[in-house]
């Protein structure tokens, strides 16, 4: 018993001591085409000049999580550092067929797909590692989609702090208003990471979260 | 004269929250893959827990490596209590809190190969079938 509190606290310590180096795990969880990438592109070319990963129409692109370490954003003269985590976008269901419409080899569609489902796995197992999560809405889409819902329930009950983004903002059928009445209880910024519009108010969320963590 | 087409092959499978209160996690998600895996589309009392419904699609992309022909499902969940004001939310929540489960709930679950889409509002849900 003594031995486990001694070591909860140094490990508390420790993490202490990581968090203030500013590392903080920022992830980017969505369904398929929201603009995740997108978005965490436009902050990393921001702050680092390098991109996080390739953006593409057809679903699925990013079939791995992707990691871009230290990336200092500053914000209102503060600083934060952080690691972001831009994952796959979480479906229910993925038929290679639909990869098809884009002109896609069968077989190329089928090994799409089947990346796609082990990137679905393996984005719900990093679930529980982030500090932040950015949920990636497509402003355009209904958000009453369960795979939104069963995502948002998953880190409320883990306790970590949520930022709901509808992104797409530019776009005409865009309607922010439906999200915020889907997800009253939570902060929902209108961006277009496309254009970059409205970003400060995003990077104002982050940083709100920043201190709660 | 509208053509009339058939869908053959599938059932609805109703589910009380009883037939899973007793169940840990792992075979609450065996049951729910076990009715759609059998072509049903599964009408659940109550809703799974959120680790339970994202277990479910880890469990649901690890099958379709193994299955043929299975696309995956389609999922939603309708609660009754989402406009409930403070009050109502509080006794809603005593009441679940005594049954173990949101009885007020729906879950419906279907294969992908017979459910096409499944939209949702906060008060009505509309399956679209494949044909």
């Amino acid at each position: 018993m003594a031995i486990k509190i001694v070591r909860n606290f140094f490990t508390r310590i420790f993490l202490s001591i990581f968090k203030s180096k500013g590392n903080i795990k920022l992830g980017f969880y969505g369904p398929p085409n929201a603009g995740k990438t997108s978005l965490a592109n436009r902050i990393c070319k921001d702050f680092t000049g390098e991109e996080i990963g390739s953006v593409s129409k057809i679903p699925h692109e990013t079939r791995n999580v992707q990691f871009k370490e230290q990336v200092e954003i500053d914000y209102k003269g503060k600083k934060l550092t952080f690691k972001m985590i831009d994952t796959p976008g979480i479906a229910t269901k993925i038929d290679y067929e639909d990869f098809l419409k884009y002109k896609m080899k069968k077989a190329e569609s089928k090994k799409r797909a089947k990346e796609a489902t082990q990137g679905i796995i393996e984005s719900i197992k990093w679930l529980d590692d982030m500090d932040i999560v950015v949920v990636v809405l497509d402003a355009t889409e209904n958000p009453y989609n369960q795979v939104n819902i069963t995502i948002i329930g998953n880190l409320a009950a883990r306790k970590i702090p949520v930022v709901i983004v509808a992104n797409k903002i530019d776009m005409k059928k865009a309607d922010i208003k439906k999200i915020e009445s889907a997800f009253p209880e939570y902060d929902v910024v209108g961006i277009s990471a496309k254009y970059g519009t409205n970003l400060e108010e995003f990077y104002e969320s982050i940083f709100k979260l920043a201190k709660k963590i | 004269m509208k053509k009339i087409t058939k869908i053959k092959g599938f059932t609805i499978h109703f589910l009380p929250y009883s037939e899973i209160r007793d169940l840990n996690s792992t075979g609450r998600i065996k049951k729910v893959l076990d009715i759609v895996l059998g072509n049903s589309i599964l009408i659940l009392q109550g809703r799974l827990k959120p680790e339970e419904e994202t277990r479910l699609i880890e469990d649901t992309m690890a099958m379709m490596g193994h299955l043929k022909n299975f696309k995956g499902i389609e999922l939603a969940v309708i609660s009754g209590n989402e406009n409930e004001k403070f009050f109502g939310k509080m006794r809603v929540g005593i009441l679940n809190a005594i049954s173990g489960a949101d009885l007020g709930a729906i879950t419906i679950i279907g294969p992908a190969t017979i459910v096409k889409e499944i939209k949702r509002n906060p008060k009505k849900i509309e399956l679209f079938l494949n044909r």
